[in-house]
């Protein structure tokens, strides 16, 4: 019996080493890697709120947008056609995580700029992460003449701040979700009611529909009592189409602003009322720094 | 002593199994090049892991598809996304053999012409290649490199008609590794 015990245990040794070789990349063993997730979103922005994608290091994005009028203007504005707001805006990956902007608005002449950190990154593997977060700094100047030259104006008054923390997880190929609790901090409001400091929550979500198109939305709940009468939540439904370099962000809002100031504490059309505006974001990269192949 | 003559057997069986050397990388080099008059796509990936077992002539190599550098972000998102999907096909992979393996001797300094055959898997996909290669070693050093083309459609890669005339049909796939002995 002992005997025997030796060409088993010889036997077993053997088979697997005959199983180990059918597999040779086996032999290395696995090495984990961090996979961080991309493509959350196909652009920097869902409508008018950032999204939890940054623009990659290198590159900039130029960007063309417009709001028309609200469709309830009829045939006789061409249902909004007939007017449209514009901003042109260039936003700089200065690295894969810190994206730069600056924009200029033609709706109150308004110039804005923003920075934005992304703190973290979702992923898996080696280190897991659920979500993304990032940090969101905005500030805008509106140039429009003052309403009262006589009265003493200070520039200050001009000024508008946000920040903004975009938490999000894109959940499967098809479905990401984000939350953008805000502050915007207005310098100059018109009436005491009206708060300097307009607390906000966003939220914004996206399904793929396809390789190249998805569906986007949004919409920010504005906390009771800070703003004037008349000023709606902004909310937003549209479509993202990407063709090779560009995106196109096709959608409907009840906001006419695109920078955050605006969108968020000076929305005064409401969809029950077909105060919607047509409007449209085309987004062109150009890489500026081409990446070495590290 | 028929016991005896089944532990000589087995015993023999083992030896051999171990004395056959493999050879190893984990920072392999693979690129590919394609070029078309619009755009030109010139990617790196230099993790790929091949193992080549001198005993068998058996080789094998994986690469994951998300470590393909590409000089810009946007190809690099649009290649992961849009065509070799690697969320759901992370890895591109070849399993196969160098035909003519008795030919070589990886000890001895020499250029070594291969031909290596096996199938190449990636989106998904499985088929049959076929190519020569080289190997080139130098006081222990073992360099090895490969050169073939790759017909994207055969692999279920599809290019949109609005993007045809920038993306080429055919990508060229070029191999280069140095590998080290495999210590076991």
């Amino acid at each position: 019996m002992k005997s025997l015990i030796l060409p088993v245990f010889l036997l077993l040794v053997s088979s697997i080493h005959l199983y180990a070789q059918d597999d040779l990349l086996g032999l290395l063993g696995e090495e984990e890697t961090t996979d961080y997730t991309t493509a959350s979103f196909k652009t920097n922005r869902v409508i008018n709120l950032h999204s939890l994608e940054n623009t990659a290091g290198g590159v900039l994005d130029f960007k063309i947008s417009h709001r028309f009028g609200t469709l309830n203007g009829g045939f006789y504005e061409l249902f909004g056609l007939d007017n449209a707001s514009i901003r042109l805006g260039l936003d700089y990956g200065v690295t894969d995580r810190l994206t730069v902007g600056v924009g200029r608005s033609s709706f109150q002449k308004a110039y804005d700029g923003f920075v934005k950190y992304k703190f973290l990154r979702q992923s898996t593997g080696k280190r897991n992460m659920p979500i993304t977060a990032a940090l969101l700094l905005t500030s805008a100047i509106q140039t429009l003449k003052w309403e009262n030259p006589d009265r003493d104006n200070h520039f200050s008054s001009r000024l508008y701040y946000t920040t903004q923390l975009i938490i999000g997880r894109k959940f499967s190929e098809s479905f990401t979700l984000q939350l953008s609790p805000t502050m915007v901090h207005r310098n100059l409001v018109k009436t005491n009611a009206e708060k300097n400091d307009v607390y906000a929550l966003g939220a914004a979500g996206r399904i793929k529909l396809s390789k190249r198109i998805a569906l986007n939305a949004e919409y920010i709940y504005l906390l009771p009592n800070q703003v004037a009468d008349g000023i709606n939540n902004s909310l937003s439904a549209g479509f993202d189409i990407e063709t090779g370099g560009h995106v196109f962000q096709l959608h409907f809002t009840n906001s006419t602003s695109m920078i955050e100031k605006g969108f968020i504490t000076e929305t005064t059309n409401s969809w029950s009322n077909g105060g919607i505006h047509f409007g449209f974001n085309v987004s062109r990269v150009f890489t500026v720094k081409r990446r070495g192949d590290n | 002593m028929k016991q005896s003559i089944l532990s000589i057997v087995m015993m023999t069986f083992v030896l051999t199994a171990v004395s056959g050397q493999k050879y190893f990388t984990k920072t392999g080099h693979i690129s590919f090049y394609s070029e078309t008059k619009l755009e030109k796509f010139d990617a790196h990936n230099k993790s790929a892991s091949i193992v080549y077992d001198s005993e068998t002539g058996k080789l094998e190599a994986a690469a994951l598809v998300k470590g393909f550098q590409f000089e810009k972000a946007l190809m690099q998102e649009h290649f992961n996304e849009n065509y070799m999907e690697s969320n759901k096909y992370p890895k591109a992979t070849f399993k196969g053999a160098i035909e003519n393996f008795e030919t070589i001797d990886l000890t001895k300094n020499g250029k070594y012409a291969v031909k290596v055959s096996g199938d190449l898997t990636m989106h998904g996909v499985t088929k049959k290649v076929m190519t020569d290669g080289q190997i080139v070693v130098n006081n222990g050093k073992v360099e090895a490199t490969a050169e073939f083309n790759v017909v994207l459609a055969d692999y279920k890669i599809n290019i949109p008609s609005l993007v045809k005339d920038q993306i080429a049909k055919t990508v060229k796939i070029k191999i280069t590794s140095a590998l080290e002995m495999l210590k076991q």
